[in-house]
Parts: structure tokens; sequence; C-alpha cells
């Protein structure tokens, strides 16, 4: 299985990352009203570049561009940005994949 | 499993934010009411949030409890009411109509929020399944 983990490269750990920050933005956008939860996010390049040398990376708090009184850190319109980024890129590797896929499928079936 | 998944994350904030709604809504309908005595006396209720992590760090919200918030119930002088006490006062409830509101047009947006968020996430799930297809 070493051939297909390389084959697919760089894209199955990119994927996984893209999943666990989509976890992370619908979290912080779940508590968008709870007082002093603080918003967290991947360094997407840091935890790729983590991931490939086969280690983890922890998510960072965000900076907030306005904090405000009840010491939540969540602002909609930086989280919609995040997610809607995040959707368009998972978008991008699953479709990398998926020609990676139908390369592989054409190589066997030799049509 | 036993993690949560981010259908659970927006799930359960949808009940938060439906459970605010619901606090909003009983505030504004008890507005006007008023009570022979300043305990009786309708105090706007509140949710209390709480984050829930779970083991992989994801978070979701709950509501812990609602409680009654603001300022004490302001005493008046209106002898005519039939719920007067022996010296004529009556309690108002302490609701601020228009804080209700902002809060419900909140409450309401962050709900939609949770909704679209769901909506992507579906999809894009969706997408993950018919890999290779």
């Amino acid at each position: 299985m070493q051939g297909l983990d390389s084959y697919f490269g760089i894209h199955a750990d990119a994927l996984r990352l893209r999943s666990q920050r989509l976890d992370l933005i619908a979290s912080n956008i779940a508590n968008a009203a709870t007082p002093n939860y603080k918003a967290r996010d991947l360094d997407f390049a840091a935890a790729l570049d983590a991931a490939s040398n086969g280690g983890t990376a922890t998510p960072l708090y965000r900076i907030p561009v306005q904090p405000s009184a009840d010491g939540n850190t969540v602002e909609l319109a930086t989280e919609q940005t995040e997610f809607a980024e995040n959707a368009v890129a998972y978008q991008a590797t699953l479709a990398f994949l998926g020609g990676r896929i139908s390369t592989l499928m054409t190589a066997i079936k030799g049509e | 499993m036993g993690g949560l998944s981010l259908f659970d994350i927006a799930g359960r904030a949808m009940s938060a934010q439906l459970v605010r709604l619901n606090t909003t809504a009983s505030n504004l309908a008890n507005a006007g009411s008023v009570s022979a005595t300043a305990d009786g006396a309708f105090r706007s209720l509140k949710p209390v949030f709480e984050t829930v992590y779970d083991a992989a760090d994801r978070a979701t919200v709950r509501v812990t409890s609602v409680v009654g918030a603001g300022p004490a119930p302001a005493m008046r002088s209106d002898p005519g009411n039939p719920l007067a006490d022996k010296d004529g006062h009556v309690w108002d409830s302490n609701v601020d109509e228009t804080a209700e509101l902002v809060e419900m047009v909140e409450a309401t947006r962050q709900y939609q929020n949770n909704v679209e968020l769901l909506g992507a996430a579906k999809t894009l799930m969706l997408d993950t399944l018919r890999l290779g297809q």
C-alpha cells in the first residue's frame, strides 16, 4: 500500500487537514455567542508541513480584529470567509484525488 | 466514534440558538405584564451558553440553564389596577423590548449561519463519498 500512499502524495494529508479545519471553523461558528470562547484555526501551511514529516500541528488562537466585551473572539465575517476558502480548497483537493484515481483506473482497465 | 461530527457541532448550535430565540419570544410576550409583588414580577429570561469540547478538541455549544436576569422590576403606583397591593403599588416586568428585538435578530442570524454551514458541509461530504466514481 505504500506505493498507493505515495501515488496520492500530499493530497491525502491535505484532505484530512482541510476536514480538520472544517471542524474547527464549524466549532467557531457554533460558539459565536458563547462568552469567553476563543476562536481557533489551523495554520494550514505549517500543518501540511508537519503532516508530510509525520507530525501534527496544534490549532492556534485567532487574533480578533476588534475584541468584544464578553471575551468572545469569534468574528462571523472572518469565519465565513475562512469557511468558504476552506470549502473551495477541499473541493480542489477532491478534484486532484479524483484525477489521480481515474488515471489509475484507466491504467488498470487498459481501455 | 464518540467525537463530535460536523453535523453534531452545527446541530447542537442550532438547538442552543433556538432556546435563545424561544426565551426572546417569552420575554417579548411578557413585556407588559404586571405583578402584585416584587418577587412575582416577570424578569427577562436569558440562556447561559457553555462550550462543550470532545477529545479531538472540536467544540460545540450547549445551554446549561435559563436564568432570570436584568435590573430589578420597577415599582409603580397604580391604585386602579386590580393587581395593586394595599398601598396601590404594582411591579412591572423588567423586559427591555429594544434589547430583546436586537437579541432576536442576532439569534436568527447565527441560526442561519449554522444552517448554511450544514448545507455546505453536507455537499462536501457527499462529494467525498463520490470520490473516484
